[in-house]
């Protein structure tokens, strides 16, 4: 047990998990308002070509001198030369992120954390309900999912933002409805080009019909969201096993040895970030826990 | 030599004063000492260079929120039981550099930066404190993910353990198991009677120590003894707790009003935290030079009663001192449970000892066993 060091999916063996590896910007791309998507790639080819992740789980980004922060991965898992992370810039860490350029390099070290299941969902119909940034982690699911589209059955996104200017990847929507994904939208506030929906996310489940013994429920989004998500599927008889949970947690370290994700008997960077909501339903909502 | 080399799992008796040859042996071998001494009234960890530098003939008093050296009535070597530190100082140091980066040309080095890993015999290890020590194995060893510096420490440490004949007034290693008698994992275990250390032989390592020491194997009498002074010893614990089912307890009262009531009284002030042996949340640093060319990443101590313990933007999970509260007390005695096989706490009553206040973590699981 002493020298096993890296997990099934970690890049190379390494002589310490906390060590970062160099990565370059290749392209970065506005998505909305203070969110980017950057394009990445290993510097070390070894590592390049070693490197796999699965949709939901994450990559430690670093900045010399600065910090580091974990960022979910946004591109699609069968091309994992080049890694996609959509980036909201919140505070210290990844506003400095906003100011560097393609051909700048960062460190970067994973994947780490759980994944939304994909090969247990084969044959279900999935509910993907996410707001605001959540959207990014969820994006590898519908690559996958367009990459296997005979593999599920119906599948639906219910996605909110705050106004239509903060939603994230507009411009691939034509595609994914295209290959039979069921978009619905939500907005907190409506501008004159819009449409559609006005409301929160959770409202969206009533212009649905879902089969309760076939559908998974994948979410993540503000805990708030989460809670009224995870209300209205019970509502409709999804059971606690089949709704997925990506939960957010203050890192320092997303190897297990720092204790700042601690959500009771879990560490969100191991057991998390996605949980089913039968395994964290006796904390989930227990305020300040 | 077969008739000078005692054999693993004998008990032998030593003269007292024969400690020092034992000490010796492992500075030969090339071991730092480091064990009990006495720094600004009270009895800490450091480096030592031999049976002199302990603190022998006093003794402590501990209550919570205080802790006072007394002499003793005779000059033991080992009449007190622990203090404000614990070995994880010299096992996960307060702040270790992890890495080091080096910016070129648009681009940066990164330089695996763990300072090569002292040679420890640490002298005095209580009962407790070696199953705190297990517990951190457990943390930093046990799973996917390792510390490669805390490994290379841990292994080459020597463990010279002490079984504990008089229990401090905030002990409950009995409660938890862990003592007044050590478990498994160290090289050399003493029993201090009145004129000599019984030593049991916990290794090969240990063994080869005790060659240049004028040993002889324990008389029945002298073993009798030791067994009679830790039958007392358990008697005489300063502390208690019912450990049954403690996170079925603590799980379903995480809403109980008694967390208001410690949360009126505790100061957030995470004491507790730096004294308990098993603690192990670490924040990370970054460090620059002047010139922003070397960047360092900096390993510290942390606590999970510190204000950004718990930040995520936009706010902390953990506002108030109520719900910090909650965490520290769940994980170590619950969801450590669930995360490393083995309860968190090894009843040492540092935390009770050390907290300004005087909270004690045995009271405030009987108020909550009780009310229940
Ligand atoms: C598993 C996981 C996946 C994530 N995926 C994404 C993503 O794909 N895109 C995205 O934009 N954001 C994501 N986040 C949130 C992102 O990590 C935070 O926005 C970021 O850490 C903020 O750091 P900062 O230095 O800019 O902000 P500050 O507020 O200055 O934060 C200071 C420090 O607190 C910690 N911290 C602050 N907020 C968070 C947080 N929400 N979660 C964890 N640690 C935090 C970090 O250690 C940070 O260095 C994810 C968080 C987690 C836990
Ligand atoms: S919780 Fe208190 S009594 Fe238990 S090991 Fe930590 S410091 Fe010792
Ligand atoms: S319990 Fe005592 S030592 Fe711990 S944070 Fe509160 S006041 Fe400080």
């Amino acid at each position: 047990m002493l020298n096993t060091m890296t997990t099934p999916t970690a890049p190379v063996p390494h002589p310490g998990p906390m060590l970062t590896f160099p990565a370059r910007i290749l392209e970065i791309k506005e998505e909305a308002y203070a969110i980017a998507t950057y394009q990445i790639a290993f510097e070390s080819e070894a590592v390049r070509k070693t490197y796999r992740f699965r949709p939901g789980q994450f990559n430690m980004l670093y900045l010399p001198g600065i910090g580091e922060v974990p960022i979910s991965m946004s591109s699609d898992p069968a091309e994992s030369e080049v890694i996609g992370h959509t980036i909201r810039y919140a505070g210290n860490v990844t506003r400095a992120i906003s100011r560097l350029q393609t051909g700048d390099v960062i460190g970067v070290r994973g994947p780490y954390g759980s994944y939304w299941p994909m090969e247990r969902l084969i044959g279900d119909d999935l509910c993907i309900v996410t707001g605001g940034i959540g959207l990014a982690p969820l994006r590898p699911v519908i690559y996958h999912v367009l990459r296997h589209r005979e593999q599920y059955g119906r599948v639906y996104l219910l996605y909110g933002a705050r106004t239509p200017k903060d939603m994230l990847y507009t411009d691939e929507y034509e595609a994914w409805k295209q290959q039979g994904i069921q978009i619905l939208l939500t907005v907190d506030r409506a501008d004159p080009s819009w449409r559609g929906n006005v409301g929160v996310v959770p409202m969206l489940f009533y212009q649905l019909r879902l089969d309760p013994k076939k559908t998974a429920v994948l979410t993540c989004g503000p805990e708030i969201m989460i809670h009224f998500v995870i209300y209205e599927a019970l509502a409709r008889r999804i059971s606690k096993e089949r709704i997925y949970v990506s939960m957010e947690r203050n890192m320092k370290c997303g190897v297990g040895l720092c204790g700042h994700c601690q959500f009771g008997p879990a560490f969100v960077c191991k057991e998390g970030p996605v949980f089913a909501y039968a395994a964290i339903e006796p904390f989930f909502g227990v305020e300040e826990f | 030599m077969p008739e000078l080399t005692p054999t693993i799992g004998a008990f032998v008796s030593i003269e007292k004063g024969r400690l020092q040859n034992v000490m010796d042996a492992l500075k030969a071998a090339g071991y730092t000492l480091v064990g009990p001494t006495l720094d600004e009234g009270a009895i800490v960890y450091d480096e030592i260079e031999g049976v002199a530098d302990l603190p022998r003939g006093w003794t402590d008093r501990q209550e919570p929120a205080s802790y006072r050296l007394q002499r003793r009535e005779d000059d033991a070597y080992f009449g007190y039981v622990v203090g404000p530190h614990s070995w994880k100082k010299f096992l996960l140091p307060p702040r270790r550099t992890l890495m080091r980066v080096v910016k070129k040309e648009g681009a940066f080095v990164v330089v695996d930066e763990e300072e090569p890993a002292p040679r420890y015999a640490f002298i005095g290890v209580r009962g407790c404190e070696m199953q705190a020590i297990h517990i951190q194995d457990r943390v930093f060893l046990g799973g996917p993910y390792q510390d490669p510096g805390y490994r290379a420490r841990r292994q080459q440490a020597f463990v010279l353990a002490v079984n504990c004949t008089e229990p401090g007034g905030t002990c409950f290693c009995a409660s938890m198991g862990t003592g007044p008698e050590v478990g498994l994992g160290y090289d050399l275990a003493l029993t201090e009677l009145d004129d000599i250390f019984i030593v049991e032989i916990g290794s090969e390592l240990g063994a080869t120590m005790m060659r240049e020491t004028d040993w002889r194997p324990a008389g029945a009498f002298e073993l009798q003894q030791a067994r009679d002074a830790l039958a007392e010893a358990r008697r005489n614990m300063g502390r208690q707790l019912d450990t049954t089912d403690l996170p079925n307890l603590l799980y379903k009262n995480l809403e109980h009003a008694r967390w208001d009531q410690v949360a009126d009284r505790c100061l957030s002030c995470g004491n507790c935290t730096m004294v308990c042996p098993t603690c192990f949340c670490q924040d990370v640093l970054d460090v620059s030079d002047l010139k922003g060319e070397t960047f360092e990443r900096v390993w510290v101590w942390d606590s999970c009663f510190s204000i950004d313990y718990s930040h995520v933007h936009g706010g902390n999970i953990r506002p108030h001192t109520r719900a910090r509260y909650r965490q520290w007390l769940t994980h170590k005695f619950a969801s450590w449970i669930d995360q490393f096989g083995v309860i968190g706490c090894v009843g040492c009553g540092r935390c009770i000892t050390w907290c300004p206040v005087g909270i004690d973590v045995t009271e405030e699981i009987d108020a909550i066993r009780g009310e229940v």
